[in-house]
């Protein structure tokens, strides 16, 4: 057990924000091709990456917004801001960054935590990534763990060959707007047969209005290697709305294990529109350990493609949806092989009239015999006025495979309040117990600060519900 | 002082029908009553609107705990001034390790109790000390260590359910302790053995209400006080020979001699 809690913060700190004025480059609000070349020209990319960059931009500009999930017609693209930068330099070591940037970043308890449990600490400020770091003896054994942008000037071969190979900027209007637009993110290698013991983290904070965040994750795990990798995400309140639209792509070639764990606390004036899939080869496992809390509306269905005879897919996701928040997530899992199996586990919580939706996919696909899979979806509704939906959707082309699926809608029954109350707990912690029981199943696969984290969301989220 | 639970003319209803029709009753730490009645004549209920369910209505009377009245108290208040229910039907708390519950109450109960006497330890009770404390109760209510990692309740059988519940009381160590039925659904053998434990228990500490429609629980837990219910009253109170004589006469002659004051 840890001494003292990593990560123990007075969690109104979230909403605090720094001065924008003295940023290097901020751009004007709303998005043209000349802003993508912009990006482009700062960075001093490839010409492939502006030719990349441009394309997504052209679909983006011509593919429609889905018509399915959360209400997006609110989402204002011209009034966002889709590049800035408080720093010309990146940081190695925590002394270089900036002090305002810093002081932000101690707040959320960023350095502390990397110093008691981290292999490696990214931290990301608005579009760039401010500070890096990775355990020597983890680099000294091939692993890379870097932003994005540094990784495509310094190791082009790999980074060519993988970006934008799992999710297209065809694939949908997100991720081509994040194809057009990225900035910042996280880029992994763990060569064959690498196993990193700790987990890598790295940390995304909004500080302006109307920002627009498009980091961009790629990892790839060599044959037989393994990594844990962790997100937390977080931005203040303001009154106008901010985008946070990520592309993650996870390449597990044959025999690697591959988790990416993911908490996330937005205020509820961002939209959070994630795509994020895996390819999973032979034998390779894939888990994403999804948690969302906050935000204005979430669209995230993190996938796994099962490529290879034997690969597994784990999806275990919590979401938490609060007074005019609107959380649409799932899970998509496309089982292209034999002998895979895969297990999509949901928890959610409505209150406040917070609305929550279990949207997943379920192929198999013609030739993928001996398939094993389970969906489970459990929704709890605090109140009358929240809501909750499911729509599993299945797609089995062959007969052997087996597929379970299990969904429930629960509510806190006034006796079992009566009971825990009766042991001297007062309405609100017999509330917070049972919810945290309920979303057990999730918090086991953190790790320790991360768990003692999600309860002290779980329980500030839970407080002004009596009464 | 003993602690002492008095219980004043109490009308209740439910869902605007009313079962509690003037109780009067006082149990004192260190004594033991029993309460018998034909099923139907409001134990339950008396066990529930003791403990303060919301889904029963005090119409008129009173609930006093040395003097304090408990009308209108939620259950957290009435578990730190001293009261406990074993229940009936235990609920299932999915994902809330038995352990972790109990440490949460304990800590709920007892920090509580610790601030109104100022100065005697003071300081919550540490992971530590909690855990052997743990494994001591769970050792004399004769349950595996195991169960202190399970899920409160979940999956339990009634006998181990009903056993949980009696390590519930052995860690709060309430003043007056109410158990609603704690004999039924379980086989002899698993009366035998749930009783045993609460003998342990009982003691000048602790006062017991035991609710039971069976005689069968009184040969292990000897009251000094048998009362019988029917039709929302105390229709009699005695001593243990009240109960002999239930046993054997059973609950007709009752009924039979309670038709008269009942209209």
């Amino acid at each position: 057990m840890a001494s003292k809690q990593v990560l123990d913060i007075d969690y109104t700190k979230y909403s605090f924000h720094d001065s924008d004025e003295s940023y290097q480059y901020k751009f004007p609000r709303g998005l043209s091709r000349e802003v993508v070349e912009h990006i482009s020209r700062i960075k001093k990319e490839p010409d492939w990456m502006l030719q990349f960059r441009l394309r997504s931009y052209d679909h983006f500009m011509k593919r429609p917004l889905p018509t399915w999930g959360g209400d997006l017609t609110t989402l204002k693209f011209d009034e966002m801001l889709y590049y800035a930068s408080s720093t010309e330099k990146k940081s190695r070591s925590w002394d270089d960054v900036p002090p305002y940037i810093k002081e932000t970043f101690d707040k959320l308890g960023i350095p502390e935590a990397e110093r008691k449990f981290l292999g490696g600490v990214g931290a990301q400020y608005e579009s760039e990534v401010v500070y890096h770091s990775l355990r020597d003896d983890l680099s000294k054994k091939g692993v890379i763990f870097t932003d994005t942008d540094t990784a495509l000037r310094e190791y082009p071969e790999i980074f060519k060959q993988h970006f934008g190979t799992v999710v297209p900027p065809e694939d949908n209007k997100f991720a081509a707007l994040n194809s057009a637009v990225w900035s910042g993110g996280s880029f992994i290698y763990i060569p064959e047969g690498v196993s990193v013991d700790v987990p890598l983290q790295a940390y995304f904070r909004i500080n302006t209005q109307n920002m627009g965040q498009f980091e961009r994750t790629l990892i790839i795990a060599d044959k037989n290697s393994r990594i844990h990798y962790i997100e937390g995400c977080t931005a203040p309140i303001y009154s106008t709305d901010s985008l946070h639209s990520a592309v993650v792509e996870i390449i597990a070639k044959p025999g690697a294990h591959v988790r990416y764990t993911t908490i996330q606390n937005w205020s509820n004036d961002v939209y959070n529109l994630v795509t994020k899939r895996a390819y999973a080869y032979a034998n390779a496992t894939v888990e994403w350990v999804d948690g969302n809390l906050g935000s204005k509306l979430t669209m995230k269905y993190p996938s796994i493609y099962l490529l290879g005879p034997g690969a597994k897919g784990e999806i275990l996701s919590v979401a938490f949806a609060g007074k005019k928040q609107h959380q649409d997530a799932g899970g998509k899992i496309v089982h292209l092989a034999p002998n895979t199996t895969s297990r999509i586990t949901s928890k959610s919580i409505s209150k406040d009239g917070g609305r929550t939706t279990y949207r997943g996919l379920l192929h198999v696909a013609k030739g993928a015999t001996g398939v094993k899979s389970t969906v489970r979806c459990d929704a709890l509704l605090m109140d009358e006025y929240s809501r909750t939906d499911t729509y599993p959707y299945n797609e089995i082309n062959e007969d052997d495979a087996t597929i379970t699926h299990e969904a429930t809608v629960g509510k806190i029954g006034e006796d079992q309040l009566f009971y825990l109350m009766s042991r001297g707990l007062s309405e609100q912690e017999a509330l917070s117990m049972i919810v945290m029981g309920f979303m057990e199943p999730f918090t086991k696969e953190l790790p320790m600060e991360y768990a003692i984290e999600l309860n002290r969301l779980i329980q500030m989220e839970m407080a002004g519900s009596v009464g | 002082m003993p602690t002492t639970l008095e219980i004043k003319d109490l009308h209740v209803s439910i869902e605007s029908k009313q079962i509690l029709k003037g109780v009067n009753l006082k149990v004192s730490q260190g004594e033991i009553h029993g309460i018998m009645g034909p099923n139907g004549s409001g134990k339950s209920t008396l066990a529930n609107t003791l403990m303060g369910h919301p889904k029963y209505r005090v119409d008129s009377g009173d609930i006093l705990v040395n003097g304090e009245s408990m009308v209108g108290m939620t259950p957290d208040v009435r578990a730190k001034k001293g009261l406990f229910l074993a229940f009936q039907y235990p609920l299932e708390i999915s994902g809330v390790p038995l352990a972790q519950f109990l440490r949460s109450a304990y800590r709920a109960v007892k920090g509580e109790q610790k601030s109104e006497t100022k100065g005697v330890g003071g300081e919550m009770i540490s992971a530590l000390a909690f855990k052997k404390k743990l494994e001591e109760k769970l050792k004399e209510v004769e349950m595996d260590p195991a169960f202190a990692k399970r899920y409160l309740n979940e999956g339990f059988s009634g006998g181990e359910k009903k056993r949980a519940e009696i390590l519930q009381m052995a860690i709060l160590e309430p003043a007056i302790a109410i158990m609603d039925e704690t004999d039924s659904g379980l086989d002899i053998d698993a009366v035998r053995k749930v009783s045993e434990v609460i003998s342990k228990m009982t003691g000048p500490k602790m006062g017991v209400l035991l609710i039971t429609h069976y005689q069968r629980i009184l040969q292990y837990i000897k009251p000094q006080f048998v009362h019988i219910m029917v039709d929302g009253r105390i229709f009699k109170s005695g001593g243990p020979e009240l109960a002999q004589m239930l046993e054997e006469r059973g609950y007709e002659w009752i009924e039979r001699e309670a038709v008269p004051t009942a209209s």
